[in-house]
């Protein structure tokens, strides 16, 4: 599924609202979580999971072709972690867990 | 560079931005904000991909049955096979986090 995709599926059962109204609103859920992550927050979604920022320090890489040594810089990367009832559900029983329930 | 911000974003703020953007009342703005978790979640427990652009993409990974450890005790535990879901960020989302993350 892609956004659109998802867009138009909330549509459906919004009749009430404009496809744009949906875009719109589907936009500001995730510009607010990139808006947190960009400012250094986490952002933590119940039952979904976690949104937090991992910061990774500088260090000398590689160039795996030539072998020579490149000094990477240090940066941040996002990270997410499954929620537990976000696990639960994708290993139920009906699921495709294949019965491995626990 | 300053670590001390540390504040945790919920459903609560996210409400607020679908009410200060969109013009909904509050209860419609969290009612929505429910929905499309919901229909994100619904669809990665079909098995499916999510992917939203200039965000990134939810997918399911299949994990077969490994052997892991207790490691305060040591003891073999078989682990069974499960379905794990990953995040992959966009490129446009990397680069948004190390432009006010760093030093830019």
């Amino acid at each position: 599924m892609i956004k659109s995709e998802l867009v138009q599926c909330i549509s459906e059962h919004n009749p009430h609202l404009y496809q744009r109204d949906v875009e719109n609103i589907v936009n500001a859920i995730l510009d607010e979580i990139v808006a947190a992550l960009a400012r250094g927050d986490r952002v933590e979604l119940r039952g979904f999971g976690a949104f937090s920022v991992k910061h990774r320090p500088a260090r000398s890489g590689r160039n795996p072709r030539t072998g020579a040594h490149v000094p990477v810089e240090q940066k941040s990367v996002p990270f997410f972690k499954t929620g537990k009832e976000m696990r639960e559900r994708l290993n139920r029983e009906d699921g495709g867990g294949s019965g491995a329930a626990t | 560079m300053s670590e001390s911000a540390g504040k945790t974003v919920t459903r609560v703020d996210l409400c607020e931005a679908v009410y200060q953007k969109v013009g909904l009342s509050r209860t419609e703005s969290s009612a929505f904000v429910e929905l499309v978790l919901k229909e994100i979640t619904d669809c990665l427990e079909r098995g499916e991909t999510v992917k939203l652009s200039s965000f990134g993409s939810f997918m399911v990974r299949k994990k077969g049955q490994r052997i892991g450890r207790n490691p305060k005790t040591g003891t073999e535990v078989p682990i069974s096979p499960r379905r794990v879901m990953v995040f992959k960020p966009s490129a446009i989302l990397k680069q948004r986090i190390n432009k006010n993350g760093a030093a830019s």
